[in-house]
């Protein structure tokens, strides 16, 4: 029975730790699909981004970790308004398919670009000293970097709610995620702040990637192998929903866990299946709203 | 009493706190040509989705001549004889005007869904959506992309596809929006001259229009109806004068 | 003019018309379905090579099943418009079934095709039954699902299906009993090009059908084929269902002609290359699976051999400069062009 008990308690420590990453990468997917409507394939770039800048600051420079993560974030999402200012901008409003294309060429490119710059192996995370080896919490022993994640996760998600709930800039937000064009004729700036919300996406799945390195290897072929799983999050919270990808992302981090764990024979096969599952139920996923405007 | 072409009972939307349309009863008579007016944000197109199942309601019933359609998909309700136009041009943009009505025509006969035989043998519908366009003084650009047309005869296609449906009623919003007055001279020629047992409803905000086109009027006003009467009785209504005050400046 | 009843405002059906007695705005969309010269071209190509290039004819029945399979996909992504990035799964399906049976004594080939088409539109009606439920990038996602849970399926499943290994033991026996597979591909390639054939007939004729423009009605807008009454997820799901099985057909083919079936029947590189090809050679245009598919090929082949890094690295930036200039694909470009020469 403690068997069973400790297996659980274990289970949950680590899909909880997998959803905080899942989620700060993912949000930001849901927020732009949302607010710009745009089919970003290439998210995951970004979380790769942060994921190598992080290392390479870290492992090669001797940032202390706490920087590293830190501007890796601000780095990518600074450099990413550069992309959707070029790129991204032609094609709001247009045609999903040209979406859809040009993102996963992206993807494609910055597969080819990490290769060249990184090499074809997986970035080395040690985490730093301080967060290395076991904890001991409540008579059991706990990674300390897992429980770092986790906490750090609460820290964000709660700031990042608190942000959105509570500032100006936060509602400015929200309302243009939930209509478009009646945001655009009250008078707020769509233009300046679909280029925020992309860099706020962008640089909290830098973050994600940064910090769950650990957990998600950071490699060249990353943002097309995790790709799936990111759709999955934002589909089952429900597109353009802020607080939906959360529960997600602790389902499917949970399950997948302990899939994983109860029946690795089966690989991913559950997850996919209870995706399919959820999403018959519910095509707009698990808060996505019906009749949006 | 006869049935009505069209008639609601109740009809209610809300979208969350906010409630769209209340108890709205409303009677179309068959022939009839009535007028849907009220300022802005009143309702009517949200009203005109209700009605062709674009939209489902919070409660309330939607009959078409007498029969329970409040179930129905949008689509069935079309083939009961039910069409629309939309308020913003809603036409397949990159196909010709003459496809645009086949596909209509098309549908209406039954023929969409054949695999095999191609849609240019089927030389009836072909014919059917070319008198129409003659009709409508559109058959000069039956080959032409629809994207390539003026607005203002972008218009007139749509009402040309409503009319290949061959609707017992058809539902036009603001059929004139957006066309430059010297256009809609031809869209008021076209609504003139439908047929008699048609039941027609439109949508306007152009008051000339609407006196000239309507033997009733309808106000709609924050999703309920304020007052229905004959031209007349509706230009001497005060309340209506209220409502329209700050409407009435500016075209 | 405006006492005329309802009944009669579309003109009453007249008698059967000559073409040359059509008022002349009819005449084109009624002509459009008849056989133009340059249709012909891809035939007499194909049956050139076959004397042209005997030592390529393996190469050759496989562009054909690769063009078998674009074409198919083409139906759902260039004319229904649905945005599929898993018709891999439908592909892969054809495939293992074939394979499965032939594995285990079933080894007709021509039913076999049947068989496997049978599967594949198995696997099209009940993920489209989901699938075309949903809308945009939640949809993209599920076709992606469906062929990633297949593919897992038949990885772990190794006893069955070989697994990683690949499914081993297909036999199969001669066409008709009497054209056997040789080792110079002959009958292979035959084989291929009159399926291609078959296909291109069937597609060719679900295109210009009514059915096929209401495909592309529901692709140009979907709110005004539900105001016209039609019954759009219905149609949808039947453009669907025909596409898994010929994709399937397409599959089954390459099990065939290579008595082998390996995981990446499924993958997701297989799903993306025939999108690819198709953009490549222009989507919805029925011949842009002709033109894309060679080229793509081509260039596939001489990337494997350098480093696939640059292989990654060019195609993304060759699709950028496609979706930024030239969406239309290559007969895109020839369209334009024809349209200029003719002003």
């Amino acid at each position: 029975m403690s068997d069973i008990l400790s297996a659980a308690v274990s289970i949950a420590f680590h899909g909880v730790a997998f959803a905080m990453v899942l989620y700060l990468i993912s949000v930001g997917l849901s927020v732009t699909m949302g607010l710009m409507g745009f089919v970003n394939l290439a998210h995951g770039v970004f979380a790769a981004a942060g994921g190598y800048v992080m290392t390479t600051l870290f492992n090669d420079y001797g940032v202390p970790f706490a920087f590293a993560v830190a501007i890796a974030a601000i780095a990518v999402g600074a450099a990413s308004v550069i992309l959707e200012r070029t790129l991204y901008r032609r094609l709001y409003g247009g045609d999903e398919l040209d979406q859809v294309l040009m993102t996963i060429a992206l993807v494609f490119i910055s597969v080819a670009g990490a290769k060249y710059i990184w090499g074809s192996e997986q970035a080395p995370m040690h985490p730093p000293a301080l967060l290395a080896g076991h904890v001991d919490l409540l008579g059991r022993e706990f990674p300390t970097y897992r429980t770092f994640v986790i906490v750090a996760g609460v820290v964000l998600v709660t700031l990042l709610w608190l942000g959105l709930d509570r500032t100006r800039l936060g509602a400015k937000i929200r309302a243009a995620v939930d209509n478009r064009r009646m945001a655009q004729s009250v008078g707020i700036n769509t233009s300046g702040l679909f280029s925020f919300t992309f860099a706020l996406g962008t640089g909290l799945a830098a973050l994600g990637g940064a910090l769950g390195a650990e957990l998600l290897p950071v490699f060249p072929g990353y943002a097309l192998d995790n790709l799936l799983l990111f759709l999955i999050v934002v589909s089952v919270g429900g597109l353009g929903t802020i607080r939906g990808p959360f529960f997600a992302a602790l389902l499917l981090g949970v399950a997948d866990t302990a899939f994983k764990y109860a029946l690795p024979q089966f690989g991913s096969f559950f997850i996919y299946a209870l995706t399919l599952a959820i999403l018959l139920v519910r095509p707009k996923g698990l808060f996505g709203q019906i009749g949006r405007a | 009493m006869s049935e009505a072409a069209l008639e609601t009972r109740g009809l209610d939307r809300s979208f969350g706190a906010l409630q769209v349309t209340r108890g709205v009863n409303f009677r179309l008579e068959p022939g009839a040509r009535h007028a849907l007016i009220g300022p802005n944000g009143a309702g009517k197109t949200t009203f005109v989705n209700l009605v062709t199942g674009a939209l489902k309601p919070s409660a309330g019933q939607i009959l078409l001549g007498g029969a329970d359609i409040t179930a129905l998909a949008q689509e069935q309700r079309v083939r009961r004889g039910l069409a629309r136009t939309f308020q913003i041009n809603t036409l397949f943009r990159g196909l010709s005007v003459l496809e645009n009505v086949c596909l209509a025509v098309g549908e209406h006969r039954g023929l969409a869904g054949g695999l095999f035989r191609p849609a240019g043998a089927h030389r009836e519908v072909l014919m059917s959506a070319y008198a129409l366009l003659e009709r409508l003084r559109l058959a000069d650009d039956a080959n032409r992309l629809v994207r390539e047309l003026p607005y203002g005869r972008q218009r007139l296609v749509e009402i040309a596809v409503a009319l290949g449906l061959e609707p017992h009623v058809l539902l036009l919003d603001e059929p004139a929006a957006g066309v430059p007055s010297a256009e809609s001279g031809i869209i008021i020629d076209v609504i003139e001259s439908l047929p008699t047992d048609l039941a027609l409803l439109i949508i306007e905000h152009d008051m000339d229009l609407v006196f000239r086109l309507a033997r009733r009027i309808t106000v709609l006003v924050q999703g309920a109806i304020l007052t229905e009467g004959t031209p007349p009785e509706i230009a001497a209504d005060p309340r209506v004068r209220e409502v329209y005050l700050g409407e009435r400046t500016g075209h | 003019m405006s006492d005329t009843p309802a009944s009669s405002l579309a003109a009453a059906a007249p008698p059967p018309i000559r073409d040359a007695k059509l008022p002349e705005g009819v005449r084109l969309l009624a002509r459009r379905h008849r056989l133009r010269w340059y249709e012909g071209l891809p035939w007499l190509i194909a049956i050139g090579g076959y004397f042209l290039f005997p030592d390529y004819l393996s190469l050759g029945a496989q562009v054909f099943i690769a063009i078998l399979f674009a074409l198919a996909t083409d139906l759902i992504l260039g004319y229904a418009g649905v945005i599929t990035l898993g018709q891999a799964a439908f592909f892969g399906a054809g495939a293992y079934a074939c394979g499965l049976l032939s594995a285990h004594g079933w080894t007709e080939p021509l039913s076999l095709l049947v068989v496997a088409a049978a599967a594949a539109a198995l696997v099209g009606f009940l993920s489209g039954f989901v699938i075309l439920r949903t809308t945009g990038l939640t949809q993209l996602m599920l076709t992606l699902i469906v062929a990633v849970m297949l593919q897992e399926a038949a990885n772990k499943a190794s006893t069955v299906t070989g697994g990683a290994n690949g499914l081993q033991g297909m036999v199969i026996s001669p066409i008709l009993g009497v054209f056997d597979f040789d080792l110079y591909g002959h009958v292979a390639y035959i084989y291929c090009l009159i399926l291609l054939f078959l296909g291109w007939v069937l597609i060719r004729t679900l295109v210009h059908s009514p059915f096929g423009r209401t495909l592309t009605g529901i692709r140009e807008s979907e709110a005004r084929m539900h105001a016209i009454g039609s019954p759009v997820f219905r149609r949808r799901l039947t453009a669907y269902v025909i596409s898994a099985a010929v994709c399937g057909v397409a599959g089954a083919l390459l099990a065939e002609t290579t008595t082998l079936v390996a995981l990446d029947s499924l993958s997701f590189d297989r799903s993306g290359a025939v999108v690819i090809m198709l953009i490549v050679g222009g989507l919805g245009r029925l011949y842009g699976a002709f033109v894309g598919v060679p080229i793509y090929m081509i260039a596939a082949d001489r990337f494997s051999t350098a480093d696939p890094t640059y292989w990654y690295f060019w195609i993304g930036v060759f699709l950028l400069l496609i979706v930024l200039f030239a969406r239309g694909g290559i007969v895109g470009l020839i369209e334009r062009a024809v349209r200029l020469v003719r002003k």
